[in-house]
């Protein structure tokens, strides 16, 4: 393997590491707050592509009779299409909470983890009835080009814009966390909620803000995915979803920075994989790595027990 | 903490069960209910009013994920009876036709023939479209000794069952054996990588055929790497071809793949021209592949926008009656009436053996899909058809003849290849850009289809256009599903 090779093999395992790891974020802080795993996660990604996709759509799309279109494809179409599915996933994300999760909270966990497949069966399925299962091309929200290259692998400033775009997220996420009030809220829920609600923190609205943030991060990954396989489908959270949950699991749950961990180990051993050319195994070996990690580890590999949950 | 993380991975393992069964049962995605704009979906029974018709049994997906399959083809197959009828008939008869539904289903399949041919007393049998299906009523129809005539299924075992079961379309590693032959002569491709998806047996069957013939006529396989159906990411494996050099790279996937995957190949660099089957055939390849895909090439049955004479005629008629465009499933339900008609014709009776024996005999049937030899394993000899993508549009290349008959095992005979003919007709979508999902020959083949072709997806998701193209889109999905 030359060195060329080497670095885009390099370039492809960070590029999809960073696209599970936008995904596991929104798995990790439910865990980490409510201890649920929310199987829907994968599908409020799905529903933000498919934001951004009508967003995307009625703002390049060529007005037949002037042919020209209300915004060309440019950076800042791909902003309002990201705000817009932002926007769009986290009224979704707390709804879902308010009428699927909230009413389980005192129920057994087991409970609430079966409503979450039920929800993520329930967005698929009206998914496919609203608008069909045929999968859509995703418009062009920016030109992709070459902004430079490293070691003769041209890097296109898509993703120059995934790699920044992915960092401030995780960034402002962390800071949101440990640094603002809201934040702090969070992590009190997340040691005890009776104790926090006595402090006089409004747990339903510390967990619907959760929410906010997760399901939002969701969309932002939606968006990115689709932009970088520019095809939108009903099934489309799925696997991805799958993925970014191992991912999270591998990192240790419930633990911000290391779902990212997590999601680069996975990015770059199903590259490695494939580079080491058995294609066919990607998949397998993401769930095997799940398994010998909760073998050496059960609570992951940033994970410390119960203490400092998100 | 251990506990839970248990009973958590338990669930897990539950959840990926119950997910896997919820991806296998994505459909494939048809146009839906906006198929049924002519026709009726459902049982149509046309019974003959004179006991001196001639029954033609029909049975196909009219209801059901597979609708717009059956009704394209009921639409070529009754175009074709009244054509027939208008000029006399057969024999001296009227043709009529009974229809059953098989909801796309395998045990359906075989209830509708064995109604057919138990209650209706067909003469002979035309159906299905799905490979599966076919084998299924195959199965009746050949213990009943009674003729069947699938359209379009393309699956080799299809025509295996027995004696009676012939077919109307080339079988699936004949288009293999085009494209290397294509890749060779007409692409002056010396080596070449093949991208197959694992999971069907469709594209396995295309690229081994596509192997053999490439080495076979001197060219080299540099590399072969697998995906799976619903794959996103093909990088990995692109880059590993694209470091073996290889002038072209074979992908005999379905379409959404093979636009993802062309995405990605010119991300990386590759700048050859990829290749596919009629898998790719589908106005969602550009869609999603867009300008990636300029410059490659895919082989198809039919070409509707074509200047021969025989077609223009078949796709005027078409419009004609259900203010359409026909797809490939129409052309080849057309095809398949007009060659139980020349069998029927030929055998001089209705008798099931001799005409059975015509079917068989059929030798330089001009058909709207090309020129029909059966060979003895009853399937048909005839030329496929090579399109180039250029700024969405699928633009004819040339046609490419079996050699010698025997098909992926080719002899030294060069493959016949009709000159490339000015194709696109003027007629063809004004201001279609792109984006426009106009992959498909038929959905540009008139200017009525062409509205559809310049709004973008949003505005007008492609199954809801006039243009029958969601059918031809779903008609290679049907391969996969085969046993």
């Amino acid at each position: 393997m030359d060195s060329a090779t080497f670095v885009q093999h390099s370039v492809n395992g960070l590029q999809l590491g960073l696209m599970y790891a936008l995904i596991a974020l929104g798995y990790t802080m439910v865990y980490g707050i409510l201890r649920l795993i929310n199987f829907a996660h994968g599908d409020v990604f799905m529903v933000g592509a498919y934001a951004a996709y009508f967003v995307g759509t009625a703002l390049t799309q060529k007005n037949p009779a002037t042919g020209a279109a209300l915004m060309g494809p440019g950076m800042a179409t791909a902003m309002i299409a990201l705000v817009a599915a932002m926007a769009v996933c986290a009224l979704l994300g707390v709804t879902i909470e308010r009428f699927a999760y909230r009413p389980l909270r005192s129920a057994p966990r087991i409970a609430a983890l079966i409503t979450a497949i039920g929800v993520s069966f329930l967005l698929e399925n009206l998914c496919v009835v609203m608008l069909g299962a045929t999968p859509r091309g995703f418009p062009t929200l920016i030109h992709k080009h070459d902004v430079f290259s490293v070691a003769g692998v041209p890097i296109s400033n898509y993703q120059v814009m995934l790699f920044i775009l992915s960092l401030l997220l995780m960034g402002a996420l962390q800071y949101i966390v440990q640094h603002t009030m809201v934040g702090k809220a969070m992590r009190a829920v997340s040691f005890d909620q009776d104790a926090a609600r006595l402090m006089g923190i409004n747990v339903n609205a510390v967990i619907a803000w959760t929410f906010v943030i997760g399901s939002a991060l969701a969309a932002a990954a939606g968006m990115l995915y689709a932009m970088n396989y520019p095809k939108v489908e009903p099934y489309m959270g799925i696997f991805p979803g799958l993925k970014a949950f191992v991912a999270a699991v591998v990192g240790g749950i419930g633990n911000i920075p290391g779902a990212v961990a997590g999601a680069l180990i996975m990015g770059f051993a199903e590259t490695l994989v494939i580079a080491l050319g058995y294609s066919t195994y990607r998949d397998a070996v993401a769930f095997a790595l799940l398994i010998v990690i909760l073998f050496i580890r059960p609570t992951g590999i940033l994970g410390k027990g119960l203490v400092e949950k998100v | 903490m251990r506990t839970t993380l248990r009973a958590l991975f338990l669930i897990l393992g539950a959840t990926l069960a119950l997910w896997t069964s919820g991806c296998t049962q994505n459909p494939p995605t048809t146009g839906g209910p906006s198929g049924a704009t002519s026709g009726s979906p459902g049982t149509t029974t046309q019974t003959s009013a004179a006991t001196g018709d001639i029954k033609i049994g029909c049975y196909f997906s009219m209801t059901g994920g597979t609708a717009t399959f059956g009704e394209s083809s009921m639409n070529g197959i009754r175009l074709a009876i009244d054509e027939i009828n208008a000029k006399g008939g057969v024999l001296g008869r009227k043709l009529s036709y009974q229809l059953e539904d098989t909801q796309g289903a395998q045990d359906k399949a075989a209830l509708a023939v064995q109604k057919l041919i138990n209650q209706a007393n067909v003469d002979v049998i035309i159906g299905e479209v799905a490979s599966s299906s076919s084998i299924a009523g195959g199965n009746i129809a050949q213990n009943s000794g009674v003729p069947m005539l699938s359209p379009s299924s393309t699956n080799e075992k299809v025509t295996k069952v027995g004696n009676f079961i012939f077919r109307a379309c080339f079988i699936d590693p004949f288009q293999g054996f085009v494209m290397a032959r294509f890749a060779k002569d007409n692409l002056k491709a010396k080596t070449a990588a093949i991208l197959t998806d694992k999971q069907s047996d469709y594209a396995i069957g295309l690229a081994k055929a596509f192997r053999g013939t490439f080495e076979q006529d001197g060219g080299k396989i540099v590399g072969e790497e697998f995906y799976i159906q619903n794959d996103t990411d093909f990088k990995g494996q692109l880059t590993r071809l694209k470091q073996l050099n290889p002038d072209v790279i074979f992908v005999p996937g379905y379409y959404t793949e093979a636009g993802l995957v062309a995405q990605q190949a010119r991300e990386l660099g590759f700048k050859g021209p990829l290749l596919g089957g009629d898998g790719w055939d589908s106005p969602k390849l550009t869609e999603v592949g867009g300008e990636a895909l300029n410059d490659s090439y895919f082989s198809v049955h039919v070409d509707v926008e074509s200047s021969v004479p025989k077609v223009q005629e078949f796709v005027k008629a078409y419009q004609a009656k259900y203010s359409a465009n026909p797809d490939t499933l129409a052309v080849l339900g057309y095809d398949s009436v007009y060659l139980m008609a020349d069998a029927l014709t030929r055998a001089g009776s209705t008798d099931k053996a001799k005409v059975r024996d015509a079917l068989a005999s059929t030798r330089g049937f001009q058909g709207v899909s090309g020129t029909i030899t059966m060979n003895a394993d009853r399937d048909p000899v005839k030329e496929a058809v090579v399109v180039a993508i250029k700024d969405g549009k699928a633009v004819f290349v040339t046609s490419i003849k079996p050699a010698g008959g025997d098909i992926g095992t080719g002899g030294d005979t060069a493959p016949a290849t009709t000159a490339p003919s000015p194709a696109p007709t003027g007629a063809a979508s004004p201001g279609a850009d792109a984006a426009s999902p106009a992959a498909s020959p038929a959905a540009d083949a008139s200017p009525a289809a062409s509205p559809a072709a310049d709004a973008s997806p949003a505005a007008s998701p492609a199954d809801a256009s006039p243009a029958a193209s969601p059918a031809a889109t779903e008609a290679p999905a049907a391969s996969p599903g085969t046993p």
